[in-house]
C-alpha cells in the first residue's frame, strides 16, 4: 500500500512534510522530515561574537528571542562573563512573556482547528454558549450578542465557498465531536487571542524595541537602561525617582505601570480562556490521552534562572527522564548532545551513523539528487533536512510536557499544583500524561504559572533598582582586546518548545565556530543508524485515520508537539576542532 | 464572503465611524500624505472588496508573519476578515497536504491577476532547488507560479528582498530575493522582521489609489523608507550636543543620549522605524536603548559591519552625509565637500517630490493640496536638522488617534 504523504504540513512553521503507512485505518510507520535547510551557522562564521547573537536570533521568528538568548549565554559561558541581576529579571521577562503567549497562540492558531469544526460553529445557539462562557471561568464572558456577532462574521466567510485561511478545514469530519456550541466558544476566543497577543507582546517591544526579534539583548547583559537618578554614590539617593526628563522609558514607574496593566490582562486571559479551553478538549476528546505517546525519554535543561546572582536555580527544572521511569530525575550534560545523519541529507566523514557530539557536529548538505517533484520518500534512506539528535544515542521529547514531568519528578511546586487540579479533573494519573492531552496539559500548566511569575519578575527587578543597583550589563570584557585569544563557550536553555543548545569557538576575536540543536530539531528528528524513530515518528505510530483523503487525526499528534520547521532547518558546521572537553551540569552557565 | 465593501465589513464587526476615520488618518500618516488624505482613503476603503492574498515562505523564521499578527490599524483579525482574503498561508490553513495546494492553486485560478502574492524569505538556489520544497517541489518554482498571476508581489522582511540572513556570510544554499522572480509590479519592504505599518499602508495605498506607492530603486516605497533613521530620531538632538552613551549602562545610556558611539547604523540607514514604532507604536530599537544595525539597508548582514563598530563619519560636520553617498558621488565624478552636501540635502527632498508623484498617481480627481500640512512639508525644509520637531510627533500622534503609548513622553 502506498504511504500516505501530508506535504505541506501546514500549521508547522515552515516546509515540513509527513509520510504515513496506513494498514486497517491504523498508521502502522511514520516519517517526518524536514523540508528546508537554511545553514545559518555557516553565515555565524567569522562574526563578532557580540553580535552573534542578532544572526542567531534570526533561527526562530515565532519563539522569538529564544535564539538570541541561547547565544548571548554561550558567549558569556566563552568569557566568563556573569550578567547583572537587573539583567536577569529583564530577560526572564522577555522569555517568560513569550513563552505565555507561544503556548496561547500555538494552541489558537496552530491546533485549534485540528479539534474545532468552524463550520458547525455556525449552527450554534449563541444564548446556550454565553452560558458555557459563563459557567467556564471566573472571567467576564461575552455576551450571547457578541456570539452571534462571530457566528456572522463566520457565515460571510464560509458563504462563497472559498473561505480564507482560518474557514478553510476539513469540516464535518467524523473525528470532531464537540457541540456546536463549544465550537463557537472556542472559536471566539481564537479570534479574542489574536487581539490579545498583540497587546500584551507590547511587553516585549517596551523592553526589546520591536517585536519578533528583541534587539536589546548584549553580551554582557541587556541595553535597557534604567532612568538616570542622579551620580552614582551620592548620598540619600533613592533610583529611580528623578528620571531625566529623556530617559528612556521602560524601566521608569510608567514602564513599570504599562507592564504590569498587561500581565494582569494576560493572566485574565490565559486562566478564564486558555486554561479552561484546553480542559474543555481535553474532556471532550479522552482518547487522546492514550494516543500519541513519545519515546518515552524526557530532556529538560531548566530555565529562568532565580535567586543569587552567582549561585541562580531555574524556576523549571534541570533533568531527563529515562523510559518508563518518570520519578528519578537524572542529570543532564553537555556532552551527551549528539547528533547522527543516518536519515538526513548531510554527510558524516566517519560515517552516517556515527554519533558525534553536538560540540562537535559536522555539516556536509548532500542532497541526493532525488527527482522533482518528490512524489514519496518510500525506498530513500535519507528524507529529510532534519538530523537526528539523540542523548546517550537515545531519542528524546522536549517542550512542555518534558519539562513538566521533570519538574513534577524534581518536586517542582507550582508546577505539581497545577498538574494535580488537571489530572484530578479529569480523573487521571500522571503516568498518563505521556500522549497528545499531556501535551495541552502541560503547555496549559505552564503558561499558567509563568503568567502568575512575570509581576513576580518585574516586582524583583524594580526593588532591585530601587535599592540603588542600576547596572544593566557588565562591560568588563566588552573589549575583545580582554579576550583570551581562543574560548569555548555553551549554553542549554529551554524555548517555549524545549530545549535550545548553543556552542561557540571564538578564535581570535572572531567566532570561529558554532553549533546549535534545537528544540525541534529534536522533536522532528528522523530515524537514527540504529533505525530509532524521532519522537513525532514514535507518537505517529497507532494513529486511526478514519479518512484517509483527510488525515486530521495524524495532524493531533503532530501539532501536539508544537513543531517548528524554520528553527529545524539549520545545519551544524564543519567541525575544525578536536571536542571541546567541557562536561557541566546544566544550569551552571544560567546566570 | 459577503462583498459590500470593507466598511460595512468593519461596521459588521463593531467599528465606529469616528475609528475608521481614525485607522484612515493613521494610514495617511504611515503613508507620508497630508492628513487631507484621510477623507480619500477612507472613502475608496469604504467601497473596496477584500483583496484576495497568497503568502509563500521560503527560506523563513517565521518573524515576518509573527510581525503582521501585530499589525493593529488595521488590527489583525480584521485584516484576516475583513481587509484581507488570505487564501494560502501554511501557517493558518486547516487544511494540509494536497488540500493545501489545492486551496493555493484554486485561488490562483479565480483571482488570477487580482490577488497579492506575498513572499516571506529567502528563495534558494542551490542543489536544483531542494534547499526549500514545498509540497515535494522548489520554493522557487512555486513562487514563480503564485507571481506570475498575481496583481503584485510584495516581499516583505529582509530575506524575501535579497537573501537576508540564508544570504549572509559563507553560506552554500544560494539563497536570494524573490524579485527575480516577481513580474513588473513588485515592491519591497525589509526589515527583520517588516514593520507591519509598512505593509498596511501599502495595502491601503492599492485599495485607495489602485497603484503601488511611489518606490525608490530598490522597489521600497519612498513613504517608509525615503528618509534616514538619523533624521528623525528622537535622541538626535544629542548628537547635535555631542553627548553620548559610551559605554552600555552608563550615564549616557540611562539619559537617553546618542547610540552612534555604540555603534548605531541609523546615520546610513533609511527607514522610518523613528515615526512608525513597532508595536502600536510602543517603541523602537533606539528608545529602547540598542543602536539601530541596519535592517532595511540591502544586504545588511554583510553590509553594516559589526553591529557595535561606530560608523567612520566620513565628511566632517555633514553628519547626514554617508559612506554611500560619499561613494557614490565620487563615482559620478562629483567631487568635494558641496557636491556631497548636495546630495546629502537631496535625500530630504525626496519626500516632497513623492507627493508630488502621488498626485500624479491618483486614479481619483482630487482636490488642491494644501501647503506643507503634516509633516510632509516641514521636514523637506533643509534648516530642520533637529529630527522631528515636536510638533510633528503632534500631527502623528492626532493622526492615529491613540495617547502615545505606552508612556506619553517624548523624550524631551
Amino acid at each position: 500500500m502506498p504511504r500516505l504523504a501530508i506535504d505541506p504540513l501546514t500549521r508547522a512553521g515552515g516546509s515540513a512534510r509527513v509520510e504515513l503507512a496506513v494498514d486497517g485505518g491504523v498508521v502502522s510507520d511514520a516519517w517526518a522530515s524536514g523540508m528546508t535547510f537554511r545553514g545559518l551557522e555557516l553565515s555565524l562564521r567569522g562574526r563578532d561574537p557580540r553580535d552573534a547573537w542578532l544572526l542567531a536570533q534570526r533561527i526562530c521568528g515565532t519563539c522569538t528571542g529564544v535564539h538570541a538568548l541561547a547565544s548571548v549565554r554561550a558567549v558569556e559561558n566563552a568569557l566568563a562573563i556573569t550578567i547583572p541581576t537587573n539583567a536577569r529579571h529583564i530577560r526572564n521577562l522577555l522569555a517568560g512573556t513569550m513563552l505565555v503567549r507561544d503556548h496561547v497562540m500555538d494552541f489558537y492558531l496552530s491546533q485549534l482547528q485540528d479539534w474545532v469544526d468552524v463550520q458547525a460553529a455556525t449552527t450554534a445557539d449563541p444564548a446556550a454558549t454565553a452560558k458555557l462562557a459563563a459557567s467556564q471561568a471566573q472571567r467576564q464572558g461575552q455576551a450571547a450578542s457578541d456570539f452571534a456577532k462571530v457566528q456572522d462574521r463566520l457565515r460571510a466567510e464560509l458563504a462563497d465557498g472559498h473561505p480564507g485561511v482560518l474557514g478553510n478545514g476539513w469540516w464535518g469530519h467524523p473525528a470532531y465531536r464537540l457541540s456546536p456550541e463549544q465550537d463557537l466558544l472556542l472559536v471566539a476566543h481564537m479570534l479574542e487571542a489574536i487581539g490579545w497577543q498583540r497587546e500584551f507582546m507590547r511587553i516585549q517591544t517596551l523592553l526589546g524595541g520591536k517585536d519578533p526579534h528583541p534587539q536589546t539583548y548584549l553580551v554582557g547583559g541587556m541595553a535597557v537602561a534604567p532612568p538616570w537618578g542622579g551620580p552614582s554614590g551620592a548620598s540619600g539617593r533613592d533610583h529611580p525617582q528623578v528620571p531625566d526628563a529623556n530617559s528612556p522609558e521602560a524601566l521608569s514607574p510608567d514602564g513599570y505601570g504599562f507592564m504590569s496593566g498587561q500581565m494582569v490582562s494576560a493572566r485574565d486571559f490565559v486562566l478564564g480562556a486558555f486554561v479552561p479551553d484546553v480542559a474543555l478538549l481535553a474532556a471532550a476528546y479522552p482518547e487522546y490521552v492514550g494516543l500519541g505517546a513519545g519515546p518515552g525519554g524526557c530532556l529538560s535543561a531548566g530555565e529562568f534562572p532565580q535567586g543569587a546572582k552567582d549561585t541562580p536555580e531555574p524556576l523549571f527544572p534541570t533533568g531527563r527522564l529515562d523510559q518508563g521511569n518518570l520519578e528519578a530525575s537524572q542529570r543532564v550534560e553537555n556532552a551527551e548532545f549528539t547528533e547522527t545523519v543516518t536519515s538526513s541529507w548531510y554527510l558524516h566523514s566517519g560515517g552516517n551513523d556515527t554519533l558525534l557530539s553536538g560540540s562537535a557536529g559536522q555539516t556536509t548538505p548532500a542532497w541526493p539528487g532525488l527527482a522533482l517533484p518528490i512524489q514519496s520518500l518510500e525506498g530513500a534512506t535519507a528524507y529529510s533536512w532534519v538530523k537526528a539528535p539523540r542523548y546517550r544515542g537515545v531519542p528524546m521529547e522536549v517542550g512542555p510536557l518534558a519539562r513538566v514531568l521533570v519538574g513534577l519528578a524534581n518536586g517542582q511546586a507550582d508546577l505539581t499544583a497545577a498538574i494535580a487540579q488537571r489530572v484530578n479533573s479529569l480523573n487521571l494519573t500522571v503516568d498518563k500524561l505521556g500522549g497528545v492531552v499531556g501535551r495541552l496539559l502541560a503547555r496549559s500548566a505552564e503558561a499558567e504559572v509563568v503568567v502568575q511569575q512575570l509581576p513576580l519578575w518585574l516586582g524583583d527587578l524594580r526593588a532591585n533598582l530601587g535599592a540603588g543597583d542600576v547596572a544593566v550589563a557588565d562591560v568588563t570584557y566588552w573589549d575583545p582586546g580582554s579576550w583570551p585569544s581562543e574560548a569555548k563557550g555553551f549554553s542549554l536553555g529551554e524555548g517555549p518548545r524545549g530545549t535550545v543548545a548553543h556552542w561557540v569557538t571564538i578564535r581570535d576575536a572572531v567566532v570561529a565556530d558554532y553549533q546549535v540543536i534545537d528544540a525541534s530539531t529534536w522533536n522532528l528528528s528522523p530515524r537514527d543508524g540504529s533505525n530509532l524513530r524521532g519522537p513525532i515518528e514514535t507518537a505517529l505510530v497507532g494513529t486511526p485515520i478514519a479518512d484517509a483523503q483527510r488525515p486530521l487525526e495524524a495532524l493531533r499528534v503532530v501539532h501536539s508537539f508544537a513543531p517548528c520547521a524554520a528553527c529545524a532547518a539549520h545545519v551544524f558546521s564543519p567541525r575544525r576542532d578536536t571536542p571541546a572537553e567541557v562536561v557541566a551540569r546544566v544550569g551552571e552557565d544560567i546566570r | 464572503m459577503q462583498d459590500d465593501g470593507l466598511y460595512a465589513a468593519l461596521v459588521r464587526r463593531g467599528m465606529t465611524r469616528r475609528s475608521f476615520l481614525q485607522f484612515s488618518a493613521a494610514m495617511a500618516a504611515a503613508l507620508a500624505l497630508p492628513l487631507s488624505y484621510a477623507p480619500r482613503i477612507a472613502a475608496a476603503v469604504e467601497g473596496s472588496k477584500r483583496l484576495p492574498v497568497i503568502w509563500i515562505r521560503g527560506q523563513a523564521c517565521g518573524g515576518d508573519t509573527e510581525a503582521f499578527l501585530r499589525s493593529s490599524d488595521p488590527d489583525t483579525v480584521a485584516l484576516f476578515l475583513d481587509v484581507l482574503d488570505i487564501q494560502y498561508h501554511d501557517a493558518f490553513l486547516g487544511v494540509a497536504g494536497g488540500d493545501a495546494e489545492l486551496a493555493r492553486t484554486s485561488a490562483m485560478d479565480r483571482y488570477r491577476n487580482g490577488y497579492f502574492a506575498v513572499v516571506e524569505g529567502s528563495i534558494p538556489s542551490g542543489a536544483s532547488g531542494a534547499y526549500c520544497l514545498i509540497g515535494g517541489r522548489p520554493a522557487a518554482d512555486v513562487v514563480r507560479e503564485v507571481c506570475a498571476g498575481a496583481l503584485a508581489t510584495i516581499a516583505v522582511g529582509s530575506c524575501a528582498c535579497d537573501g537576508g540572513a540564508p544570504a549572509a556570510g559563507s553560506n552554500p544554499t544560494g539563497a536570494g530575493g524573490v524579485r527575480a522572480l516577481a513580474g513588473a509590479r513588485y515592491m519591497a519592504l525589509p526589515g527583520c522582521p517588516v514593520n507591519p505599518v509598512n505593509l498596511a499602508a501599502v495595502i491601503v495605498h492599492y485599495l485607495t489609489f489602485n497603484e503601488l506607492p511611489p518606490a525608490d530603486l530598490a522597489s521600497r516605497p519612498l513613504a517608509a523608507y525615503g528618509d534616514l533613521i538619523h533624521n528623525q530620531c528622537e535622541r538626535r538632538p544629542h548628537f547635535e550636543f555631542g553627548e553620548f552613551a559610551t559605554e552600555w549602562g552608563d550615564e549616557g545610556a540611562q539619559r537617553g543620549w546618542c547610540l552612534y558611539k555604540l555603534g548605531c547604523k541609523g546615520p546610513e540607514t533609511m527607514g522610518n522605524c523613528p515615526t512608525v514604532r513597532y508595536g502600536e507604536k510602543t517603541s523602537w530599537n533606539v528608545r529602547a536603548g540598542h543602536g539601530c544595525v541596519g535592517c532595511m539597508t540591502p544586504s545588511f548582514w554583510n553590509a553594516m559591519g559589526p553591529a557595535y563598530k561606530r560608523l567612520p563619519s566620513p565628511v566632517p560636520f555633514l553628519p547626514n552625509v554617508t559612506v554611500d553617498m560619499v561613494g557614490g558621488a565620487l563615482l559620478g565624478g562629483v567631487a568635494g565637500v558641496m557636491g556631497v552636501h548636495a546630495v546629502g540635502m537631496g535625500v530630504r527632498f525626496k519626500r516632497r517630490r513623492m507627493i508630488a508623484a502621488h498626485e500624479r498617481a491618483a486614479a481619483v480627481p482630487l482636490g488642491p493640496l494644501p501647503p506643507a500640512v503634516g509633516d510632509a512639508g516641514r521636514r523637506s525644509e533643509p534648516a530642520a536638522t533637529v529630527g522631528l520637531a515636536p510638533a510633528e510627533h503632534g500631527a502623528a500622534d492626532e493622526a492615529d488617534g491613540r495617547p502615545d503609548a505606552p508612556v506619553g513622553r517624548e523624550g524631551r
